[in-house]
C-alpha cells in the first residue's frame, strides 16, 4: 500500500530535519563543540523509506553509521541525537560511552555496531533466528554500505539468513565510496544485490533517490519476510555527498565537478519535486517547514547544551550486568 | 553423589537447563545431528530438535555474532565453538561486541550468552588445534571467562553461565573429558568468580586451575611421599578472578607456585604473581615461581607435544625450588 498523503509529508519533513541536523553536526564540528561526526547526507531517501516499511518500535533495528535519518524516524529525537555527539550523560545511546552515531535505541529496538564494519549483519541473523525460535511476528532491517558488503562476516549473515529463511532484510547503502575507494574497487559486480544470487535468496536495486520507491520495495521484502518465506537483500543506490567523516577531506580523491554532479540527484530535491507535483508541498509551506525544523534544531542544540556530562566515576560501570569485582 | 566424567556432567548441566528454561538454546558446528565433535550435546537434537540444537554453517564469526543477536531479543544461546582456537575468527565479536554490548549501552541491554570452546594440547593435533589463550579473553573487562577442572565444578560452573546475564566464555579442556568425579545429585550451581581450596597443605601454595589441577594434584601426591605439603587452589574462573584464597593460603605458606598450561609470557601466572607481590609483598618469602608450556607452537609429535607441555616433574621441580 502507498504511503498516505499525510505519511508522504512527514517521511518528507523527517528527511529534512536529518539533512538540517546533520548540517548542524558539521557546524558543531568547525566550532571545536563535538569531536566527531560521520555524515548521512544524501542518504535519507533510503532510511526513510526502509523505515516506514517497518513496524517501527516492534521490529528490530541493527543500524550502521550513516543513519540518521533512520533513527529519527524510529524515533530519536535531535536533542538525544546532539547529546550523543557531545557524549552528555542522558544521551540514549550509550551515556557517553560510545562514539557517536553508533546508534542504539532500546525503545525502538535499535541495536549498534562495532567500530569493524559488518558486525551488524551477524547480529541480525541471529535476532532473526530469535524471532523465529520466539514464534514472534516480527522482522529484522539491518543496514550497511558497499564497502562493507566486501567482509566477510556479511556474507556469513546472509547465507545464514537463506539457509534458514529468516525474517531480516539486509539493506546496502551503496554510496559509491568506502571512504576514498569506490565501488568498483569492492565488487566485480554492478550491484550489491547481485551477490544475493549466488546465495539463494532474492536481491533487488533501488533508486535510493528516491523515497517512495524505496519504500515499496522494502515493503514488499518486509511482507515477505514476515509471511515466513525468508530474507532479502536490497541495494539502495546514492552519492556520498559529504565527506566520510569529519575526519576526511575528500578533495584528496574526488573531484568538486563530481560532487557538484552528484548534487543534481540530491535526494531531498527529488522528494520535494514529488510532493510539489502532487500538490502536497508549496513553495511557502516548504519553507514554513524548513524555518519550523530549524528553530526546532537551534532549541535542541541549547538542550544538547545544557544537559550535563557524565561524572568520571560513571566510567567504571556498568562493565557487567551482574555485581562482579573483576579488577 | 555419583562419578561421573567431565563430559557427562556439561551434558546434563547444557540438558537440565534446556529442560529448565525455554529461552536457552544450542549452536555451532556440528552440534545437531552429530552430537558436537566431543559428543556433548549426543541425544539433545532428538530430544529438543533441530531449532534449539542448531547446526549452523561453517562460520565462527556468525555463530558469535549470531548468538549476541539472539541475547539481544531475551534468548539464552549456549554457542559451540569447536575449538577454542576457532575463537580468533571470531575474536571480533567476542572482544568488540560480547565483552563491550553492556557497558557500551549504558548497560541497557544485557547479554545473557555462553561461549562454549574446547581448548588445550595433549592430543596431537598441533599448532593450531591445541592452544590455551585462556589469558588472551580473560584480558577483556565485560567477558567472563570460566576454565573448570573437575566434573562437579563443570556442571555447576556451566549451569551459573547459563543462567548469567554477562557473557561467559565457557573454556572445556580437550583431555579432561574422560575424567571422572564426584558430583553431586540434584541442582548444582557453582558461582562464577570464586577461586577454591582443592587440597590442603602448609609447606607451598599451588595455584591452578582446569587441566593443570590434575597435573598439580598428581605432584602435590608425589611431593607428599617426601613430606612436602602443598595447598592447592583451583581459580576455576580467570575472570572475575578471586584471589582471596589464594592471598590467604599464601599468608600461610610464603611461598607460591602458578601452574598453567598456556605460555608463561604475559600469561595467568603473570597476573597472579603481580597481585600477590601488590597485596601480600611482605608475606613472600621466596621468589614466586610459574609453570608453564614451553615458547613454542605447541608440536604434533607426541615426544615434542609433551616436552612443551607442563608436567607434573616440572611442578614438583618448581615446589622444591621455592622451599
Amino acid at each position: 500500500m502507498d504511503p498516505s498523503p499525510d505519511q508522504k509529508l512527514d517521511m518528507y519533513r523527517l528527511m529534512l530535519l536529518a539533512r538540517r541536523l546533520d548540517e548542524r553536526a558539521w557546524v558543531l564540528h568547525r566550532q571545536g563543540k563535538i569531536a566527531f561526526h560521520i555524515s548521512g547526507i544524501g542518504h535519507e531517501a533510503a532510511q526513510v523509506g526502509a523505515a516506514f516499511a517497518i513496524r517501527r518500535g516492534s521490529d528490530w533495528v541493527t543500524p550502521y553509521y550513516r543513519d540518521l535519518a533512520l533513527m529519527l524516524a524510529l524515533g530519536m529525537t535531535p536533542a538525544e541525537f546532539l547529546m550523543g555527539l557531545m557524549g552528555k550523560r542522558d544521551e540514549p545511546n550509550s551515556g557517553g560511552r560510545q562514539m557517536p552515531s553508533h546508534w542504539s535505541l532500546r525503545r525502538a529496538n535499535a541495536v549498534s555496531h562495532s567500530a569493524p564494519v559488518a558486525t551488524q549483519s551477524v547480529h541480525a541473523a541471529g535476532i532473526g533466528l530469535a524471532i523465529k525460535l520466539r514464534g514472534d511476528d516480527k522482522v529484522v532491517l539491518t543496514t550497511i554500505g558497499e564497502g562493507s558488503t566486501s567482509q566477510g562476516e556479511w556474507y556469513e549473515a546472509v547465507n545464514w539468513a537463506a539457509v534458514h529463511r529468516l525474517p531480516v532484510i539486509f539493506i546496502v547503502q551503496n554510496n559509491q565510496y568506502a571512504i576514498s575507494v569506490r565501488a568498483e574497487k569492492q565488487m566485480a559486480v554492478q550491484s550489491a544485490a547481485d551477490k544475493a544470487c549466488g546465495l539463494g535468496l532474492p536481491g533487488i536495486m533501488v533508486d535510493g533517490t528516491d523515497v517512495f520507491a524505496v519504500h515499496r520495495a522494502v515493503k514488499d521484502a518486509v511482507d515477505n519476510a514476515r509471511a515466513g518465506n525468508g530474507a532479502t537483500v536490497i541495494e539502495t543506490r546514492m552519492y556520498r555527498i559529504t565527506p566520510h567523516s569529519s575526519d576526511d577531506d575528500d578533495r584528496t580523491y574526488r573531484s568538486r565537478e563530481e560532487v557538484e554532479e552528484n548534487k543534481r540527484r540530491d535526494p531531498l530535491l527529488l522528494a520535494r519535486a514529488r510532493l510539489q507535483e502532487e500538490g502536497l508541498l508549496s513553495e511557502s509551506q516548504y519553507d514554513e517547514m524548513d524555518t519550523q525544523i530549524k528553530a526546532s534544531i537551534e532549541e535542541a542544540v541549547k538542550q544538547a547544551e545544557a544537559a550535563p556530562y557524565p561524572a568520571g566515576e560513571e566510567a567504571l560501570h556498568p562493565v557487567y550486568a551482574e555485581e562482579v569485582r573483576h579488577a | 553423589m555419583a562419578k561421573i566424567t567431565m563430559r557427562e556432567a556439561i551434558s546434563q548441566a547444557l540438558w537440565e537447563e534446556m529442560e529448565r528454561d525455554p529461552k536457552v538454546f544450542i549452536l555451532g558446528e556440528e552440534v545437531g545431528l552429530w552430537g558436537g565433535t566431543y559428543a556433548v550435546t549426543k541425544g539433545f537434537f532428538d530430544h529438543f530438535g533441530a531449532e534449539r540444537v542448531r547446526d549452523t554453517p561453517i562460520a565462527e564469526a556468525a555463530i558469535v555474532g549470531a548468538a549476541i543477536g539472539a541475547a539481544l531479543t531475551g534468548l539464552r544461546p549456549v554457542a559451540e565453538l569447536m575449538t577454542i582456537n576457532f575463537a580468533f575468527s571470531a575474536m571480533d565479536h567476542i572482544v568488540n561486541e560480547a565483552a563491550k554490548l553492556h557497558y557500551m549501552f549504558a548497560g541497557q541491554m544485557v547479554l545473557p550468552m555462553v561461549i562454549r570452546a574446547v581448548g588445550g594440547g595433549g592430543r596431537q593435533l598441533g599448532a593450531t588445534h591445541s592452544q590455551t589463550p585462556d589469558a588472551v579473553f580473560a584480558h577483556f573487562p565485560g567477558l567472563k571467562v570460566v576454565a573448570p577442572g573437575t566434573p562437579a565444578d563443570a556442571k555447576g560452573l556451566l549451569k551459573a553461565a547459563i543462567r548469567s546475564n554477562d557473557p561467559v566464555l565457557f573454556i572445556e579442556h580437550a583431555t579432561l573429558y574422560q575424567t571422572r568425579g564426584e558430583v553431586p545429585d540434584g541442582e548444582l550451581i557453582v558461582p562464577i568468580g570464586k577461586s577454591k581450596i582443592q587440597r590442603l597443605g602448609r609447606d607451598v601454595t599451588l595455584v591452578t586451575y582446569s587441566k593443570m589441577l590434575e597435573v598439580s594434584m598428581k605432584a602435590a601426591e608425589q611431593l607428599a611421599a617426601e613430606g612436602i605439603e602443598v595447598e592447592i587452589v583451583d581459580l576455576r574462573s580467570l575472570r572475575p578472578l578471586d584471589m582471596d584464597p589464594v592471598l590467604e593460603s599464601l599468608k600461610k605458606t610464603n611461598r607460591a607456585v602458578i601452574v598453567e598450561e598456556g605460555w608463561k609470557s604475559y600469561g595467568v601466572g603473570a597476573e597472579i604473581a603481580s597481585r600477590i607481590y601488590e597485596e601480600a609483598f611482605d608475606f613472600v618469602d621466596a621468589p614466586i615461581k610459574r609453570v608453564a608450556q614451553a615458547e613454542v607452537p605447541l608440536p604434533y609429535n607426541r615426544t615434542l607435544e609433551q616436552m612443551a607441555l607442563p608436567n607434573a616433574a616440572d611442578v614438583v621441580k618448581a615446589v622444591k625450588e621455592v622451599l
